[in-house]
């Protein structure tokens, strides 16, 4: 029983790592984009359909990160090409994407997909109680740590981090270095569409393998606000995503004992502690924004 | 001495530039650690460059040989160069349009190795616009560019700095959350692991007493600590060509001289120096030659020491330069405002707190705050107007009435009006009207509101009158604010207040980055208000100014302002050793 | 390369037409999406945009349907031209019909000149406080608006669900989630021309919408309040040493947008509902959003914006029915005319020059010094 609980919270907590560490990159550039929630409805129908139409699931996890990826140009094309501002341009992303999956999936809705394998990581596996906890999982879990493990190394020790900070922290002064701000950003904001795209097919590849319209139900925001708890540091969103996947369980583990209380308030839950993570982080000013960039959200001149 | 100092091979430039440059900040270093070396008490902050006015370490340097000794020991290196010479750089027909504006207009201009280049200009000129262009950061629409006499396309600064150009940049390039080994790393090449390059760095700092911890992030590190880093990561690029975009502008006079003296020993070496300023007396004192441009075009380029300051700066202006007079310091004892104790703890890492500050205002004086940017303007400005106001510090007292508590409206409701350093953004909207932004500061005046309904026809009629007395030259009819030029958006927002009549006008660096004309009507539209009895007080960084038009003069360092001196035998030297710390300390311990 | 300029001044020619070309290229690129899908592109577009107000009650029904849009983003547009992000209007509108349900279902016996007037308060009561907890959030601690607006969404639309459920369920509703219907003296009723009677839905709420949008272009426009959000959203700074209070700002934008919600919610509910259920709203506090921007943050041009984007949701509906096509579509069309409103600002701002790629340096913007 706790086992299977514990392997929930995990289950749930991947695709808010995906999304958040994907976001934090594009953060840590200087851009903020609110349209995770589209980037991770798209993702999500692309790789059910896929899924479902090659009858391969990995490739459905391809068509995943594709289709975020490129939902996420349409956006670096206006922020980035046109200069708009970022806060109503990722609004628009996310209502053009929450109607898009609907079109695209509307056909797909009430189908069912075998989703993707375990993979048994051999002799760990067997381990008692932690092998079946963290090393019976799908492709797409461990690559979650994986990405998180690489995003905190490629901030932390590679120039491309060190340039991708600097661009976040003075976009004039990298300009005036000779760093092409705005292709930077693009690639970050490409791969954070990638995660989100990535975290999006996770959701009818895994955990509910069936598609249905806004089936995110607004975990692209709360990967937002997760970013923000983690303070712009890789290795927070991962205890960050398994903190809300674990509030998330509970209203299920809470029905399950027969809690008086009425679902709705445990379905609450998420958004509250969403809500009261934000202002814990928030309230120490210095905490907060130690690591925020400094570019965020600001548009890019180059000259001036 | 050392022998090899005097003939050095082109490998050992570089090393010869960081020994000589760490010579200046060995003084400081030295004279911070030992205080008994030193004549004067030292501040606290060792952030700051220490001024010496005659350290025992400068009189070592001046003794050393020089790094070149077939160049003559004039106070001028880097003479106007032979006819057959190759220039280092040629530029010839340069021309930048932006839609249809042109910033530079056929501009040639060459540099040849050695040589100290003045780039001169006033704001908007184009000088930025060029040199940009030199260091890659923009293209030229046509013209060429010929680097050691062959045809050359820098197509951006990484490029540059591979041919051997650095530079400096007004506003530092610096990246506030990186670490100083990190802001390095930016500018060299791919390669270097950055263990390996805070090794290097820290070396170097060892050895050459650099003072700057490679771990330090830059913005823990003081504005002086800030630029060393800056000149640090430019000369660990060995360039033969270093431009310097107005570095004057964060230093004191002295240590001003100090950094001619350095770049003199650079030019010695071959490193060839493009210098950008306004300030005249200092090209005059530095460079051998100035190239001047007015509204992006090469006016000429002459040997400074044939020409004066009045005519450089007639160059400069394309007209005769008007003087302002000041008429002598005011006898009215009458004070009408008086500031008490006055202290702001530190808000962010990056702001100084202000230190016990009382001043006061008399009617019919300019009383000028002099100090470099940073020893905390800002905040006595935000005090100032009641943008932040602490019930427990100070006392501010308007003609009797106390405002300590009181928040802008109310102060200007008492009779002050401000006009705040940045006009984008703080003294302005720009993008409003300039009938909204007149209603900016008289929204609480007289007429401007009736039953929170704003009169707009009073307003404007308002702005006009501004427009009108203060010759503000609009490019349309009802313009927003952006698209006034900042000289006319000046005058524009000095007026709005002057036009009030004010008792008190508490102004910040009131011309700053605005063209001469504009400036001397300014000074003297202050100097009127004055007349009229009010009181002025300008925050201002230009020495020059203050001494034009203040009758006092007191000096913010590092928070703590000096008591105020009247102008009549004050010399601009007194001023800067106050700006440098020496006195205040001094000061702080009576 | 794109490489933007900015302009010196905006011909108004351009800040009319950029609305204008914004639905226009949406058009343009929904019927290549329609081809796409395997319809009729013309005939999808006719039954998106002409079929539902082909007839006069059909135009009727466009106001009512555009009703509360232009209450929410009359009260949205305060908010953004302080550059404060209140996306949490659905939320509020929800708080605001739960406050007017309570005061519909507790006293039913109410006189009805007073049951109105007090259901609006207590809408607007309700949406102010939902609106108040990210602005005491955001002054108090700085915690992101954005973020907090819209998980109270989620919050508010549990809530609902909760209380149809559960406290205020109707015992003969046979177990389906709904309150007791609202007494007549609650109902806000249909405007009788004289001479013509009813048109379609067409309710005095339209009127309170329209008055409404008057009211806020006068506050926004005439009066000082309006000039210090406006200030507030331009130059932040320059507001503070007006001597404008960013947080009496914050709290004034986003309680405003917090009752115009609220009002929206009980208009919503008393005028075409009649009783509270788990879905009282279609997206509205979204959907206003986009009225908000095609009306260039203009109270008076949100009348007409409103008008437009009910055209489309009711277009939404006519293309389910006639073709098969799903409701999501409308998303789709919202979504592209935001992007292409806010490329519009973009053009208005800048002369937008695209060239070859030259070399690495002048691929950034180019802005003239």
């Amino acid at each position: 029983m706790i086992e299977q609980l514990i392997l929930t919270v995990i289950m749930t907590s991947i695709p808010l790592i995906f999304a958040a560490s994907g976001e934090l990159i594009a953060e840590r550039s200087g851009v903020l984009n609110l349209g995770v929630e589209g980037m991770m409805l798209m993702g999500a129908v692309a790789a059910f359909a896929v899924a479902m139409g090659t009858g391969s699931p990995l490739l459905g996890m391809f068509a995943g990160a594709f289709a975020g990826a490129l939902t996420a140009g349409i956006f670096a094309f206006f922020t980035l090409g046109l200069a708009t501002n970022q806060v109503a341009t990722g609004l628009a992303l996310t209502i053009f994407g929450t109607g898009l999956s609907g079109l695209v999936g509307a056909p797909l809705v009430g189908q069912a997909i075998d989703g993707l394998a375990q993979v048994h990581l051999p002799l760990l596996a067997d381990i008692p109680f932690l092998g079946t906890l963290l090393f019976q999982h799908d492709i797409l879990a461990y690559l979650a740590v994986i990405m998180v493990a690489l995003c905190a190394w490629v901030l932390s020790a590679t120039r491309v981090g060190l340039i991708l900070r600097a661009v976040g922290d003075n976009h004039e002064s990298a300009h005036a270095l000779g760093y092409s701000v705005l292709s930077v950003r693009l690639l970050a904001v490409i791969f954070g569409g990638m995660m989100a795209g990535l975290g999006g097919a996770y959701l009818p590849l895994v955990l509910t393998p069936h598609w249905a319209e806004g089936m995110t139900a607004g975990r692209g925001w709360i990967a937002l606000a997760l970013v923000v708890f983690a303070s712009w540091r890789p290795w927070r969103v991962l205890g960050g995503a398994l903190v809300f996947g674990g509030i998330t369980i509970m209203q299920l583990a809470g029905q399950a004992r027969g809690w008086t209380i009425p679902s709705q308030f445990l379905s609450m839950l998420p958004y509250l502690a969403t809500i009261i993570v934000l202002v814990l982080i928030s309230r120490n000013r210095e905490f907060a924004l130690a690591n925020s960039p400094a570019c965020l959200g600001r548009i890019f001149h180059a000259g001036k | 001495m050392p022998a090899f100092f005097v003939d050095i091979g082109v490998g050992l430039k570089s090393f010869a530039i960081i020994k000589s440059l760490s010579m200046l900040f060995l003084s400081r270093v030295i004279s911070f650690a030992s205080p008994q070396l030193c004549l004067y008490p030292l501040p606290v902050d060792y952030g700051r460059w220490p001024l010496i006015a005659t350290h025992p370490l400068e009189a070592f340097m001046k003794a050393r040989p020089r790094l070149r000794t077939s160049k003559d020991t004039a106070k001028k290196t880097g003479a106007a160069p032979a006819g057959d010479q190759m220039p280092l750089l040629n530029a010839s027909g340069v021309i930048k349009r932006f839609g249809d504006f042109i910033a530079n207009d056929n501009v040639s201009f060459s540099i040849y190795e050695g040589e100290i280049h003045a780039l001169l200009g006033e704001n908007g000129a184009g000088k930025s616009t060029f040199v940009k262009m030199v260091y890659g950061l923009m293209q030229p629409d046509a013209g060429v560019f010929e680097w050691r006499g062959k045809p050359v396309k820098i197509t951006g600064p990484q490029h540059a700095r591979d041919m051997g150009i650095g530079m400096v940049f007004q506003h530092f390039s610096l990246f506030q959350a990186l670490t100083v080994a990190e802001n390095i790393q930016l500018a060299l090449p791919a390669g270097e692991s950055l263990s390996s390059l805070s090794d290097r760095v820290r070396i170097m700092s060892a050895e050459y007493g650099i003072g700057v911890d490679p771990d330090a992030r830059i913005h823990n590190l003081s504005v002086g600590q800030q630029q060393r880093v800056e000149i640090m990561r430019c000369l660990l690029q060995d360039p033969s060509l270093l431009i310097m975009d107005e570095p004057t502008s964060v230093l004191t006079p002295q240590e001003a001289d100090q950094l001619f003296d350095v770049l003199r020993r650079f030019s010695n070496s071959g490193v060839a120096i493009l210098f950008i300023s306004h300030k005249l007396d200092e090209i005059r004192a530095l460079t051998s030659r100035a190239t001047v441009l007015r509204r992006g075009i090469n006016v000429g380029t002459v040997n400074t020491d044939t020409r004066s300051a009045r005519q450089l700066a007639e160059m400069m202006v394309g007209e005769t330069v008007a003087d302002v007079v000041r008429k002598t310091a005011p006898a009215d004892d009458d004070i009408l405002l008086e500031i008490s104790n006055l202290s702001r703890p530190r808000s962010t890492q990056f702001s100084t707190p202000l230190r016990n500050i009382s001043l006061q205002a008399r009617r019919g004086e300019i009383l000028a705050i002099a100090g470099i940017a940073g020893n905390g303007q800002d905040e006595l400005m935000e005090a100032l107007i009641g943008e932040w106001r602490d019930a427990n510090n100070g006392i501010m007292v308007i003609e009797g009435l106390d405002i300590t508590h009181a928040g802008p409206t109310a102060r200007r409701n008492a009779g002050i009006s401000f006009v705040p350093e940045e006009r984008n953004g703080h003294a302005a909207v720009p993008a409003m009207s300039l009938a909204d932004n007149n209603l900016l500061t008289s929204h609480s005046l007289a007429g401007a509101v009736k039953k929170g309904i704003i009169d707009n026809n009073a307003m404007r009629q308002a702005a006009d009158d501004v427009t009108t007395a203060f010759d503000v030259r609009l490019p349309n009819e009802n313009p927003l604010a952006s698209a006034l030029s900042g000289g006319n958006l000046q005058k524009f927002v000095v007026g709005r207040e002057i036009a009030k009549s004010p008792k008190v006008l508490i102004i910040s660096q009131p011309t700053w980055g605005v063209d001469v004309g504009a400036a001397m009507f300014i000074r003297s539209a202050m100097l009127k208000l004055a007349a009229k009895g009010s009181a002025v007080v300008m925050i201002s960084q230009d020495l020059e100014e203050v001494f034009m038009i203040a009758h006092r003069i007191a000096v913010l360092y590092d928070g703590h302002l000096s008591a105020a001196m009247d102008v009549t035998g004050l010399t601009a030297e007194k001023v800067g050793l106050l700006m440098g710390g020496i006195a205040a300390s001094k000061g702080a311990e009576a | 390369m794109i490489s933007l300029i900015p302009r010196k001044d905006i011909p108004l020619a351009l800040t009319v037409m950029t609305p204008i070309m914004a639905i226009a290229i949406t058009l343009f690129v929904g019927a290549i999406i329609f081809a796409t899908l395997g319809y009729d592109p013309l005939e999808a577009l006719y039954q998106f945009f002409v079929a539902p107000v082909s007839r006069s009650d059909q135009i009727a029904d466009l106001f009512v349907k555009a009703c509360p849009l232009i209450i929410i983003a009359s009260g949205l547009i305060f908010c953004y031209r302080a550059n404060i992000w209140n996306i949490g209007a659905e939320g509020q509108l929800i708080l605001g019909a739960v406050f007017s349900g309570y005061v519909a279902l507790t006293f039913p016996g109410l006189p009805a000149w007073a049951m109105i007037p007090l259901m609006v308060i207590a809408g607007i009561f309700g949406g102010m406080l939902w609106a108040m907890i990210p602005a005491l959030l955001k002054t108090r601690f700085n915690t992101n608006e954005i973020l907090v607006s819209l998980m109270l969404t989620y919050v508010a639309a549990l809530l609902i669900d909760w209380i149809v459920r559960g406290p205020w369920r109707d015992p003969m509703s046979f177990g389906f989630p709904l309150t007791k219907m609202y007494v007549d003296a609650a109902l806000i009723s249909r405007i009788e021309l004289p001479g013509i009677g009813y048109l379609g839905q067409l309710h005095w709420g339209v009127v309170g919408a329209l008055l409404l949008a008057l009211c806020a272009w006068f506050v926004l426009d005439r009066m000082l309040v309006g000039f210090q959000v406006k200030v507030m959203g331009a130059a932040p700074r320059a507001g503070r040493f007006a001597g404008f209070s960013p947080t009496f700002v914050t709290f004034m934008v986003l309680g405003i947008s917090g009752a115009a919600a609220g009002i929206a919610g009980m208009v919503e509910v008393s005028a075409n509902i009649g009783q509270l259920q788990p879905e009282i709203s279609f997206g509205y506090g979204f959907t206003a959003i986009i009225v908000a921007f095609l009306a260039r943050l203009n109270p008076l041009a949100v009348i007409g914006a409103g008008l437009v984007v009910a055209l489309a949701e009711l277009g939404g509906d006519s293309a389910q029915i006639t073709l098969g096509m799903p409701k999501v579509v409308t998303g789709v069309f919202k979504g592209i005319l935001l992007f292409m409103l806010l490329a519009g600002e973009t053009f208005n701002r800048f002369h937008v020059e695209i060239r070859p790629s030259r070399s690495s340096a002048a691929k950034s913007v180019e802005v003239q010094n």
